[in-house]
């Protein structure tokens, strides 16, 4: 398979996704017990019913699934219930602050992560091993519900941080540079909460990877034609073992979702995993769908970018017939 | 690793089953004069010198701030042997309805890790019941199953449970609540079984003691259920060591966002709710006992993996 078709599958697959996670959501949304319409009418039939011909809920299921896809192809996801605003509009932003969150943690667990991978894989004893070693397995029994109520604890014990949110109360009325330092103040412990975990899963990996890495024959040619053994390590072990390693970003890719979606219920961030939670919660089926459809577009495009990047450190990979 | 794993599942299975004869008091009884009370700490030491382990009563000391004193001239003796039920004793203190956490968080632990229990069960059972009749009967079986699965993994696990729990009726009976929430994990957990149980079996199908058994005229589902799946036993141990506690903490997000159980019911998520405040869980951390507890299960599971051969070697192909 040529680089060009196998980036043209993900592409199709990445639409795949997106419509059929949305149109799975608003399907099942349809099809659930209890509709919008019932929200802050008292139980009252009359009421209820004059509010779902109003909303157009009164309508087959076919019907009004026929009339969202027909309208969603053209990137229209129509009004949401809950927030009488375009869903389109609501969904932007929303995604954007989940994947400042997401790339935040990201890049907080690969500078921890990969480093530490390469000292424990390169060193196969010693105290400073243990102890990482130690760590990282106790930071991986620490999963993002956990992470984030210890983060919480910690912030509103120490007050070096604010307890929640993603901005403080007056930030649209700051300057750009200032409305960047409170978001900079709010970041870090959600992404950690969520990074945490993800850098001992790299840190293993990327020790696992480079130990055997550095087995090779090619490393120890290296040595013999007279680099220092760190840099034989690093130019050529850890080259290698980069496969593999690039190969768990692409998996990293769903856990960081998934692990964002109760990080910003614990820490009030304004995120897509929230914004989804309160759709289900209120039964906002147009915002339901547009959720999934966010989400799953966000993820496979994450999926994706890994995917290239391991073709392009790797360039094997595509080779294999992979969907 | 079978030793281990076996050792986990008894340690769990004996607090999950003899949690009523653990739990000092009824995990839902309200002492409304000690709401967040703290825990009392037990003390074999007085001024009279050793003595059998006992705690001092607690007085409250300002109704404003909730503060509590030790009364030392008060000892009591440990929760268990103890039979005053107006004045009870709280090891690890008590919650924002003055419950006693460890009565509750034993309760819960009957709860969540059977529940994880049945559901971890149910996704190994569908897995390799799906994954070894793709792996064994191959072509456009073998491809219809693993497409299908390809695609619910690729999807984040907790937003499918989230969704298809969101969308069914909120207010459910306990144990309708259990059986959902174990059919909806089983539900997303099986792909991953699935997936590894069908490489397995697509290998070993080739393997001469397959081909001798096939050519002694056995049958497909002999093979299957008699030869094959057990081949996939290690892979399907270490699943199951991975899914225990990925369903506990499944359990503890749902109910913790109040998708779970109701919460006057103990269990680990259930318990969190009363940390959600972070001016509460700041003022009496004890309310963090569930996640201590939860940390330490899936700290149990990751141990048992790390220090297993077969464990390194599926993290590294994952």
């Amino acid at each position: 398979m040529t680089l060009g078709r196998f980036l043209l599958r993900r592409a199709l697959f990445a639409l795949l996704l997106t419509f059929v996670a949305s149109s799975a959501a608003l399907l099942l949304t349809l099809l659930s017990p209890g509709d919008f319409a019932a929200d802050g009418t008292f139980g009252d039939p009359e009421l209820m019913a004059a509010r779902r011909t109003q909303l157009g809920l009164d309508r087959p299921v076919a019907a009004q699934y026929a009339d969202w896809v027909s309208r969603a192809v053209r990137l229209d996801f129509g009004q949401s219930l809950l927030y009488s605003r375009p869903v389109a509009g609501l969904l932007g932003e929303r995604a954007l602050n989940t994947a400042v969150l997401a790339a935040a943690a990201l890049g907080v667990a690969t500078v921890l992560g990969i480093p530490l991978g390469i000292y424990t894989g390169t060193r196969q004893r010693g105290a400073g091993v243990r102890v990482v070693r130690t760590l990282s397995v106790v930071m991986l029994s620490m999963p993002p519900l956990i992470a984030s109520l210890v983060m919480v604890l910690f912030a509103a014990r120490t007050g070096w941080f604010p307890v929640g949110g993603m901005m403080s109360a007056g930030a649209s009325e700051m300057s750009w540079a200032g409305w960047m330092a409170d978001v900079a103040h709010h970041i870090p412990l959600p992404a950690l909460a969520l990074a945490l975990p993800l850098a001992a899963t790299l840190e293993r990996l990327q020790g696992q990877a480079m130990s055997d890495a550095i087995r090779q024959p090619f490393v120890r040619a290296a040595e013999a034609r007279g680099l220092s053994s760190d840099q034989a390590m690093l130019r050529h072990g850890w080259r290698v073992s980069l496969g593999a390693v690039l190969g768990l970003y692409g998996l990293m890719i769903g856990s960081l979702f998934s692990g964002s979606f109760i990080v910003e219920v614990v820490t009030a961030w304004p995120g897509l995993g929230r914004l989804m939670y309160d759709a289900l919660r209120a039964r906002d089926l147009y915002l339901v769908a547009g959720c999934a459809a966010a989400g799953a577009f966000c993820l496979a495009v994450g999926t994706f970018l890994a995917d290239v990047l391991l073709a392009v450190a790797d360039p094997r990979a595509h080779m294999e017939a992979r969907s | 690793m079978t030793r281990r794993v076996a050792l986990l599942l008894a340690a769990l299975g004996i607090i999950a089953v003899a949690a009523p004869w653990l739990a000092p008091y009824s995990p839902e009884t309200q002492y409304r004069r000690f709401l967040y009370a703290p825990p009392m700490r037990p003390h074999v030491i007085d001024a009279g010198g050793w003595r059998t382990p006992f705690v001092y009563a607690i007085e409250m000391t300002d109704q404003l701030s909730q503060r509590y004193a030790e009364d030392r001239d008060r000892p009591r003796p440990l929760p268990w042997f103890d039979s005053d039920a107006v004045d009870p004793v709280f090891l690890l203190g008590a919650d924002s309805y003055g419950r006693d956490l460890l009565s509750r968080l034993l309760h819960g632990a009957r709860l969540s890790l059977s529940l994880s229990l049945v559901a971890a069960l149910g996704a190994l059972l569908m897995g390799a019941a799906i994954g070894g009749v793709a792996g064994y009967r191959g072509g456009w079986v073998d491809e219809a199953a693993m497409r299908s699965v390809d695609f619910v993994v690729v999807l984040p696990v907790i937003y499918v449970a989230l969704v298809l729990r969101a969308l069914l009726p909120l207010a459910l009976a306990p144990p309708t609540v259990f059986v959902m929430m174990a059919g909806i994990f089983a539900l997303v957990g099986w792909p991953f079984v699935a997936r590894g149980v069908r490489g397995i079996v697509a290998a070993e199908r080739e393997r001469e003691y397959v081909v001798a058994a096939r050519s002694l005229g056995a049958g497909t589902g002999r093979i299957v259920a008699r030869h094959l799946l057990p081949a996939c036993a290690g892979y399907l141990l270490v699943q199951f060591t991975l899914l225990l506690p990925a369903f506990i903490l499944g359990e503890a997000t749902l109910s913790y966002v109040g998708l779970g159980f109701p919460e006057h019911v103990a269990s680990w998520g259930t318990m969190l709710i009363e940390a959600a405040n972070p001016n509460a869980m700041q003022r009496f951390p004890w309310t963090l006992a569930p996640a201590v507890a939860i940390f330490l299960v899936v700290l149990v599971a990751n141990v048992v993996l790390q220090s297993d051969k077969i464990g390194s070697n599926l993290i590294r192909r994952a």
